[in-house]
C-alpha cells in the first residue's frame, strides 16, 4: 500500500492560502471548461474570453470595479458575522431592503435639495438593511431560531416584498407597465468619480477604514473577536454576548443596505427587480476566500466581480447562460474549503511504508 | 366551503408536500450521521433536472427517478470530500454545493426549458381509492407518492432496528465511542451523506416527473431549505417530518387554489407564504426538551488521527 499518515502542523502554512486559492482557481477553471466542451463551445476561447472581458481593457475593469463595490460592502458585513461564527446568509434580502428604504426615501421627497435626500438615503438604507439582519439576531438569542434558516427565508421574502412594491404602488406610470420606478432626480444619483467610477467608492474606503478601527482598537470590537474565537468564553467573561450577535447582524445588514442603495442610485438609477442578482451569495464565498480579513476582501471582490464581468462577455460572445457564474462561485469555494485543510495539515510518508 | 372543493385541495397538499417529505428525510438522514449538509437545494435541482433528462432520451420514468436519486447522491458526495476528507467547514461547503447545483442543473438546462418528458400520472391504488373522503385525498394520486407513504416508516424501522442504522445514528451522537465500539464513523457518514444525497435527488425527481411534466428554471424554489428547515422542526423524527411536510405541502396548495380563482393579492405577497411559515413553524419547535435534540455531534468534523 502507498503509505501516507496526515500530520497536523505546529504553525499554519504561511503565504499557504494564495496559493490554494490559485490552485482552486485553475481547478475549477478546468472543470467549466471542461462542462463548456461538452456543451460544444470552445474552452480555450473562453478562457480568453473571460479574462478579456473582466480585465483586459480600461472598460472592462472599470465594469469590474463597479461590480465590485456591492460586493465588497455586503462581504465585509458577512465577514463580521462569520467572525462571530453567526452564519448569516441574508445578506441578499438586505441589500434588497437596503434599495427598498432608498427608494422609499426618493420617491417621498423626490423635490428635496441632494444635502436632505443623500443622508435620509443613506439613513433609510442602512436602517432598514440593518432590521432585516436584526429580527433574525433577535429570534436567534431570543427564542433560539436557526439564523441560517431566518436569514435565508428573509432573503426570499425580503425580494418578493421588493416585486410587490415594484410590480405594485411604486411602478413609473410612463414604464409601459415594466416594473420598475420613475427615474431618479440628478440629486439621488451617485455622480461619477473619475471614468465611470462612482463616488460609491469612497463609501467602501470609509466603511472598512471604519470597521478595521472598530474591531482592532474598541473594546466592542475586541469583545467581538473574542466571542467568535470561543463563545463560551465569552459568556464566561460576562460579554454581552446576545448583544454583540445583534450588533453585528446590524453591521451587517447596514452595509449590505448600503450596496443596495449604491446599486439603484449609481448603478441602475431607478429601482426594478433585475437589482438583484446575487451579490449577497458572492459575498459569502469572497468572505471564506478572504478567510474574513477585510484587506483580502477587496481583492477577492475585485477577483470575483470580475468573474461576473467576464462570464457577461461569454453570454454575449458565446451565448453562455449567465448561471456559469454560480458554477465556477461554487467549484471555487468547495476547493478552497478543501484546499484550506493543507494550512494546518500535511501528508507524510509514513515510515513503515 | 364544502367537501366537493375541500378534498382536491388535500390531495394537492399531499401532491405539494411529497418532495418535500423526501428531502427532508434526506437532510433528516445526513444529519443522524452527523453530518450537517446545507446542499440540499442544489441536490434536488440536479436530481430534478436528471430525472427530466433521462426521462427525455430513454421514456422511462422509472429508470429517469432512480438515476436522479443515484446521481444526485455522487453530486453530493462533493460535500463528504470537502468535510470529511479535507475538515472544511460544514456550513460554507454546503452552502458552497447550493450555488454550483444550481447553477449546474441551470446551466445544462438551458436548453431544454418548456420541454416536456414523460412522467408520472395518478391512477386510483386499488381497493383503498374506494374509501370514501380518505380514499379520494390520499389514493388517487401518483406511485412516487405511494412510494413516500412508505418512507418515514422505513426510515424509522432503519435507524431504530437495524445495526447499521443504529451504527449510523452512533456517528451523529458520539463518533469517539462510535470509533472505540470498532465501527468507522467517517465510513457511516459517507453513507449518510451519499443515501441523504439521495433521497433530496428523488425529491427532485419527483418535482420534474410528477409535480409537473416538463423543465423549468428554478424548478425547486426554496423547497431544499424549508426541507431544512423541517428537519429541526421535526426533532429529527421521520413522523413528524412527514406532518410537517404535508403542513408546506398545504400552504402550497392553498397559495395555488387563491391564484388559480383570481385572488386579489398580488401573487408576490401570495409566493411569501411558504417562507413566512417556515419562520413561524420553527418558533414553534424552538422549545427543546427530552427527545428533541440534535444529534450531539451534528456539524463537527471528526478530526484525522483522533
Amino acid at each position: 500500500m502507498l503509505g501516507f499518515t496526515i500530520e497536523k502542523r505546529q504553525e499554519p502554512l504561511k503565504w499557504g492560502s494564495f496559493f490554494i486559492f490559485l490552485g482552486a482557481l485553475v481547478f475549477s477553471l478546468g472543470v467549466s471548461a471542461l462542462l463548456l466542451a461538452i456543451q460544444g463551445k470552445p474552452p480555450l476561447e473562453a478562457m480568453y474570453l473571460l479574462w478579456d472581458g473582466a480585465f483586459a481593457h480600461d472598460w472592462a475593469l472599470e465594469d469590474t470595479v463597479l461590480k465590485a463595490i456591492p460586493i465588497f460592502l455586503c462581504s465585509l458585513g458577512v465577514a463580521v458575522c462569520f467572525r462571530m461564527q453567526i452564519w448569516n446568509i441574508g445578506a441578499e434580502g438586505q441589500y434588497a431592503l437596503g434599495a427598498i428604504g432608498a427608494t422609499w426615501v426618493v420617491l417621498s421627497m423626490p423635490d428635496a435639495p441632494v444635502w436632505v435626500l443623500m443622508p435620509l438615503m443613506f439613513l433609510a438604507a442602512a436602517t432598514l438593511g440593518a432590521l432585516w439582519a436584526i429580527i433574525p439576531a433577535l429570534l436567534r438569542e431570543k427564542m433560539g431560531l436557526n439564523e441560517i434558516i431566518s436569514t435565508l427565508m428573509f432573503n426570499y421574502i425580503g425580494i418578493l416584498f421588493l416585486e410587490f412594491l415594484v410590480y405594485g404602488s411604486w411602478k413609473d406610470p410612463a414604464s409601459f407597465g415594466f416594473p420598475m420606478t420613475i427615474m431618479f432626480p440628478d440629486t439621488a444619483i451617485i455622480g461619477e468619480l473619475f471614468g465611470r467610477i462612482h463616488w460609491g467608492i469612497l463609501v467602501c474606503a470609509g466603511a472598512a477604514t471604519a470597521l478595521t478601527v472598530f474591531l482592532k482598537h474598541t473594546r466592542l470590537g475586541f469583545e467581538i473577536m473574542v466571542s467568535g474565537e470561543n463563545p463560551r468564553a465569552a459568556r464566561y467573561a460576562r460579554m454581552p454576548y446576545s448583544a454583540l450577535v445583534v450588533l453585528v447582524m446590524g453591521i451587517c445588514g447596514a452595509l449590505a443596505g448600503w450596496a443596495g442603495l449604491i446599486e439603484t442610485s449609481a448603478t441602475l438609477n431607478r429601482l426594478q427587480p433585475t437589482i438583484v442578482v446575487g451579490y449577497g451569495f458572492t459575498a459569502i464565498v469572497v468572505a471564506w476566500l478572504a478567510r474574513l480579513r477585510i484587506t483580502s476582501i477587496a481583492g477577492y471582490s475585485i477577483l470575483l466581480a470580475g468573474l461576473r464581468v467576464g462570464v457577461e462577455n461569454l453570454q454575449l460572445e458565446l451565448q453562455v447562460p449567465a448561471s456559469f457564474t454560480g458554477i465556477m462561485q461554487g467549484l471555487i469555494l468547495l476547493s478552497v474549503l478543501a484546499g484550506q485543510f493543507f494550512n494546518w495539515y500535511s501528508f507524510q510518508r509514513s515510515k513503515r511504508g | 366551503m364544502g367537501l366537493e372543493l375541500i378534498i382536491p385541495i388535500l390531495a394537492a397538499t399531499i401532491q405539494s408536500g411529497t418532495p418535500i417529505l423526501y428531502a427532508t428525510l434526506g437532510e433528516m438522514l445526513t444529519e443522524r450521521s452527523g453530518v450537517l449538509n446545507l446542499g440540499v437545494e442544489g441536490m434536488m435541482i440536479f436530481g430534478a433536472f436528471f430525472a427530466f433528462l433521462v426521462s427525455y432520451y430513454t421514456g422511462n420514468p422509472w429508470l429517469a427517478f432512480i438515476c436522479a436519486g443515484l446521481l444526485a447522491g455522487l453530486f453530493g458526495l462533493a460535500h463528504a470530500v470537502v468535510c470529511l476528507v479535507f475538515q472544511g467547514n460544514q456550513v460554507v461547503s454546503g452552502l458552497a454545493l447550493t450555488i454550483l447545483g444550481v447553477g449546474l442543473a441551470d446551466f445544462l438546462g438551458t436548453a431544454y426549458v418548456g420541454v416536456s418528458a414523460p412522467g408520472f400520472s395518478p391512477f386510483d391504488f386499488p381497493v383503498l381509492s374506494a374509501i370514501p373522503v380518505l380514499g379520494e385525498i390520499f389514493f388517487k394520486q401518483d406511485a412516487l407518492v405511494y412510494v413516500s407513504f412508505l418512507l418515514p416508516f422505513l426510515f424509522w424501522f432503519f435507524m431504530n432496528r437495524t445495526r447499521w442504522g443504529l451504527a449510523l445514528g452512533a456517528a451523529g451522537e458520539n463518533p469517539a465511542a462510535c470509533f472505540a465500539a470498532g465501527l468507522n464513523p467517517v465510513k457511516l457518514r459517507w453513507a449518510g451523506i451519499y443515501f441523504g444525497g439521495v433521497l433530496c435527488g428523488l425529491g427532485g425527481a419527483y418535482l420534474s416527473l410528477a409535480y409537473t411534466h416538463l423543465w423549468t428554471n428554478n424548478m425547486t424554489a426554496g423547497r431544499g431549505w424549508i426541507a431544512v428547515a423541517l428537519v429541526i422542526f421535526a426533532f429529527w423524527r421521520p413522523g413528524r417530518a412527514m406532518f410537517g411536510a404535508y403542513l408546506f405541502g398545504g400552504i402550497m396548495a392553498f397559495q395555488m387554489r387563491l391564484q388559480a380563482v383570481g385572488a386579489t393579492l398580488p401573487s408576490s405577497l401570495l409566493l411569501m407564504l411558504p417562507y413566512a411559515l417556515t419562520i413561524i413553524v420553527l418558533l414553534f419547535s424552538s422549545a427543546r426538551g427530552k427527545g428533541r435534540q440534535a444529534p450531539a455531534a451534528l456539524g463537527v468534523n471528526i478530526e484525522p488521527g483522533e
